[in-house]
């Protein structure tokens, strides 16, 4: 039989495509799983509404889940009936982030100030000695920070 | 009119106002001052263009054409965003002042939306809300050291206030059906907003040493949530659908 818990193990192989080494169920936005027989619905919630990578995520999800043949038919949806926070990211999802360089998001319950963004730690030497250069990255979910520590210039995965 | 073209026509004026604006902010990109600007205002973009599809699709949902059509397919006086967000970039003060006036209006909207009647319209504003807070923690921020800079940055950034205030004002445009909004709990309606938006930013542009042009100068500039819109607007479509308009057959 197919379960809920199994889906969610295999879309563990689905990654971020622009943080590769995070699954999309580690980064949280896997928000609904149902399935009936061996057909497979699954809701994702966007990161940020202009994601470039939310289609794209959609399409490696049938791709990935298309791929075992245990499976009916797949289909998936995006939706804002459960919002996105960082808050939803999983321990692991923190350790991917760092494993990519970047600063994992502070837990912050959806009270976001210049504050939390200040007090981000390096994500190479783990110092707190840093500073915040700019709250807007290469890409929406980045922010741009300095290390006085180690010298080093990271982004941060931006806490929302 | 009944409750749904009320929600139509809300819907239209917040979508257009993103749009639009998205399309002014890209406009820095490449030039802005600094490249941490550049890419300040680069990211809002996004977000803004970003927000606006998600906002076309509930119209889509309610029977309206599809976010494509209605974002690419329209002339100027079929768009219902402030006459704010269709002015050029001008010089940096100006899109600075600009982008606090209608970010904290933004960010005061989405906060009451979130608990419209109008539960799609709840959903979106949630997650919008939470990003557009990053918009207006970066306008406070420069606002504030811009206007409490030296002499050149103050009276450049007063300045660029004083232009902007009566078509800031104009955000409010009082839409044909606000009660209906207003009574169906789908909305709190322009002047509660206005009145709100009044409350936050007056404090702050004080804190920045700027000053409000005196009340009895304000004349809000209207037209745009109806589709009068000055000579800005249709070049600024034209420039946006260039490459749509060569094959809107085209599947990207």
């Amino acid at each position: 039989m197919i379960t809920e818990a199994y889906i969610r193990e295999e879309l563990k192989q689905v990654k971020d495509p622009e943080i590769p080494t995070i699954s999309i169920v580690d980064l949280g936005i896997v928000t609904g799983i149902k399935i009936d027989n061996t057909d497979v619905h699954v809701t994702l919630t966007p990161t940020f509404a202009g994601c470039p990578a939310l289609r794209l995520m959609e399409d490696m999800v049938v791709d990935h889940l298309n791929t075992n043949n245990k499976l009916g038919n797949i289909s998936v949806e995006t939706s804002f009936e459960t919002t996105w926070t960082t808050d939803l990211i999983t321990p692991e999802g923190h350790v991917a982030i760092k494993k990519h360089g970047l600063a994992p998001p502070r837990r912050n319950c959806s009270n976001i100030s210049m504050e939390i963004l200040e007090s981000t730690n390096c994500p190479y030497c783990d110092s707190e000695n840093t500073s915040m250069k700019s709250p807007f990255g290469p890409t929406l979910c980045r922010s741009l920070h300095y290390c006085n520590n180690c010298k080093q210039a990271f982004e941060g995965f931006k806490p929302v | 009119m009944n409750s749904i073209d009320a929600l139509k026509e809300l819907l239209y004026k917040m979508a257009d106002d993103q749009l639009i604006i998205g399309h002014r902010n890209s406009e820095w990109t490449g030039l802005g001052p600094i490249l941490e600007e550049d890419i300040a205002f680069s990211s809002m973009a996004q977000d803004k263009i970003g927000q606006s599809e998600h906002l076309y699709n509930l119209l889509n949902q309610l029977g309206e054409a599809d976010a494509d059509t209605v974002a690419f397919t329209r002339n100027a006086n079929q768009f219902h965003s402030s006459k704010l967000v269709e002015l050029p970039i001008g010089d940096y003060s100006f899109s600075l002042i600009r982008h606090f006036l209608f970010d904290f209006s933004e960010y005061l909207r989405f906060e009451a939306l979130r608990s419209s009647a109008y539960e799609p319209l709840a959903q979106v504003s949630k997650k919008f809300f939470g990003e557009i807070k990053y918009h207006t923690m970066h306008a406070n921020t420069w606002v504030n050291q811009l206007g409490n800079g030296n002499e050149e940055s103050h009276r450049k950034m007063q300045e660029s206030l004083n232009f902007a205030w009566n078509y800031a004002l104009g955000i409010f445009e009082p839409g044909p059906a606000e009660n209906i909004l207003v009574d169906e709990y789908i909305f709190i309606g322009e002047e509660s907003l206005k009145n709100r938006w009044l409350d936050t930013i007056i404090p702050l542009l004080k804190k920045s040493g700027l000053t409000i042009p005196s009340e009895d100068t304000w004349k809000p500039i209207y037209g745009g949530r109806t589709g009068v819109h000055s000579e800005n607007l249709q070049p600024l479509l034209e420039e946006m659908t260039e490459v749509y308009s060569i094959d809107p057959s085209a599947d990207w």
